[in-house]
């Protein structure tokens, strides 16, 4: 099957900065897609270049198998959901949604007729004669996506879709993403830092660090095995513990990557189970989440630990607090070993 | 006592509030608005034909005398197609360059172009329209240089067009015109630079990802968003040339503008109430084109 986007060496740089540094990416029609990175890692910028909005330096950049690297963004049969949602503030909701029909010399009968369906496709109906000022965050952000999507793109990008809305719409807004990718079957590429949303959404995930992808993986290999430090640290903050703390942990100088919830923390006197790695260690803090506290545990000079610890309701973890002397226990296959 | 307290300090600080406002409110009611006002009323009166005394009290024989007389039409409606013909071209001269310093220069060529925009604004202003009666003379620079690139066959046909010829540039509509649009021209490209600045380049990036091409893009987005700037810039242009009474005296034909007239007639005519019929003209003109500008939907996008 023809991937819907290729990426062939593609590489950027802005003066002295390189942004996308020679990126090589394949993703499959109807794929939920994500970039996920911190900001600068070149997420973004990946994103513009499939949009057209940015030409690489050097590099490949096909859709559906043909070349677009020179083809201009009209030309492009993506369509982009902006960050900002850039609607347009003279235009009525049903009129931004009717402009790609418009331009591209729909009648108008028939474009509004289209326009109503999108709206109604995002739970908008009534709100066509509305201008964007008017609309509340999240549903300018399903204005910004009908109108994305009225143009039947192959592949639809969204700029950090959520970045701009409250919890709880976001969390909404995930659901409804991804129930809407699924019943259209296109391809849903979107850019984000926040690795929860990359996590719940995606089917697979490229993780971006410094212009590179450092992982591309579905969302359960990315958490239980990160490759590399900063994926380890980035997706889901695993404790990653270089190679001459584990020399002195685990007796092998390999550096490994382990969850705060997989380290147990044992009853004081209790003994280690068989085969586990423990250690001695000092409470630096406790931050108590409800559900769950986490504990900043302290091994030695340079090594601290995060341990996430449930909380049964007992009020057993007060008598943890800062300076607590405790023991830690995890088994060796949970330490995921680290690429150097 | 939470609550005496509270009113207390609030009281204070609406005293505080009302001290600071109160300057600027007298100064915009009185200075401005006040003297509006006078002027207003002064048109109300009449002069005394034969005393030459302004008479206090109310009649519209100013007004009368402001619109039967044929050679005051004539003033008014020579002075609104030179602000109308000024404004158009100022607005097709000025987007180019506002577009570029907006959209397209770098931080240094932005920052050249302002200076070099705003420069002219501050020399002098009688000496730029003298300079210009120079330039425009008959054998000034200006036909110099039409002389120099063989289009003095061009310029003579110009200056043969009746009503806006003339014996020279200098002495022509045309002429005035020229520097018309010269010295207002600034006015229009900064309102303009501004609002095409703050159309956020996300909007240009939707439309076309949506399909549009570049020019369908500047058609559908740009212009509409630069509208009010546009209208903002109009309204200088179009005010500026209404009211102006030295460039019409200095440089062009020897007919009167609306300026000129007020000047006149608050000066050696001594006829203090059609001074300030003519000076209404121009307030009534630019309400009528704001509520014209408005219909069409100069605003939408503020």
């Amino acid at each position: 099957m023809t991937p819907a986007i290729e990426l062939r060496a593609t590489r950027r740089a802005f003066g002295p900065v390189v942004a996308l540094d020679s990126v090589s990416l394949t993703i499959a029609p109807g794929e939920f897609f994500a970039l996920l990175g911190p900001s600068g890692s070149g997420k973004t910028t990946c994103l513009r270049l499939i949009a057209g909005f940015d030409q690489p330096d050097s590099g490949t950049i096909l859709l559906d198998g043909v070349d677009v690297t020179d083809t201009p963004p009209f030309a492009r049969n993506v369509n982009t959901v902006f960050q900002d949602y850039a609607l347009f503030p003279h235009m009525t909701v049903a009129q931004n949604v009717a402009y790609g029909p418009r331009v591209r010399g729909v009648a108008a009968a028939s474009r509004d007729q289209q326009a109503r369906d999108m709206l109604e496709l995002v739970r908008l109906g009534e709100f066509g004669a509305r201008r964007p000022h008017q609309l509340s965050g999240g549903q300018r952000q399903r204005v910004a996506l009908a109108r994305a999507l009225i143009n039947q793109p192959k592949v639809l990008l969204l700029d950090e879709p959520l970045g701009a809305l409250d919890l709880k719409l976001r969390e909404e807004m995930q659901a409804e993403l991804k129930s809407l990718q699924q019943r259209l079957g296109i391809t849903f590429v979107f850019v984000t830092h926040d690795q929860g949303e990359a996590l719940s959404m995606a089917d697979r995930v490229a993780v971006f660090s410094q212009g590179r992808i450092e992982q591309l993986d579905t969302p359960r290999e990315l958490y239980n095995r990160p490759r590399t430090a900063f994926v380890a640290s980035f997706v889901g903050s695993a404790n990653v513990v270089e190679r001459a703390a584990a020399q002195r942990l685990t007796g092998r100088e390999q550096a490994f990557a382990i969850r705060p919830e997989l380290i147990e923390l044992l009853a004081p006197g209790a003994p280690a189970p068989d085969g586990c790695v423990h250690c001695a260690g000092e409470v630096i803090d406790v931050l108590y989440h409800g559900a769950s506290s986490r504990l900043r545990v302290r091994l030695d000079e340079r090594t601290t630990l995060a341990v996430a610890r449930a909380e049964a309701g007992d009020g057993a973890g007060e008598s943890l607090r800062a300076g607590t002397s405790v023991h830690l226990a995890w088994l060796p296959a949970n330490a995921v070993p680290l690429q150097d | 006592m939470p609550s005496r307290a509270g009113f207390s300090l609030q009281g204070r600080q609406t005293f505080y509030f009302a001290l600071l406002l109160a300057p600027p409110l007298l100064w915009l009611g009185i200075v401005y608005l006040g003297s509006l006002f006078t002027l207003l009323l002064q048109s109300f009166y009449a002069i005394d034909e034969f005393t030459a005394r302004i008479v206090p009290e109310f009649t519209l024989a100013t007004y009368r005398q402001l619109l039967t007389q044929p050679a005051h039409i004539d003033i008014i409606v020579r002075t609104l197609l030179m602000a109308v013909a000024v404004t158009i071209a100022s607005a097709i001269i000025a987007f180019p360059v506002a577009l570029y310093m907006a959209r397209y220069a770098g931080p240094r060529m932005k920052a050249l172009f302002y200076v070099g925009v705003m420069l002219p604004m501050w020399t002098s202003y009688l000496v730029k329209v003298y300079a210009w009666r120079l330039i425009l003379a008959k054998q000034g620079i200006a036909s110099w240089g039409f002389e120099q690139v063989g289009l003095m066959g061009a310029l003579d046909k110009a200056l043969q067009v009746p009503v806006v010829g003339g014996p020279s540039l200098a002495s022509s509509y045309i002429g005035m015109f020229v520097v018309f649009v010269y010295m207002w021209l600034p006015f229009m490209i900064l309102p303009l630079a501004a609002a095409l600045e703050r159309v956020p380049a996300s909007l240009l990036q939707a439309s076309a990802d949506l399909g549009a091409r570049p020019g369908q893009t500047f058609r559908n987005v740009v212009l509409p968003l630069a509208l009010p700037g546009l209208a903002a810039g109009s309204i200088f242009t179009f005010s500026l040339t209404l009211g102006d009474y030295i460039i019409p005296s200095v440089v062009g034909a020897p007919g009167y503008f609306i300026g000129m007239m007020v000047y006149q007639q608050q000066g050696t005519a001594g006829n203090l109430p059609l001074a300030a019929a003519f000076s209404v003209v121009p307030i009534v003109l630019i309400g009528l084109y704001l509520t014209l500008a408005r219909r069409l939907g100069a605003f939408d996008a503020l």
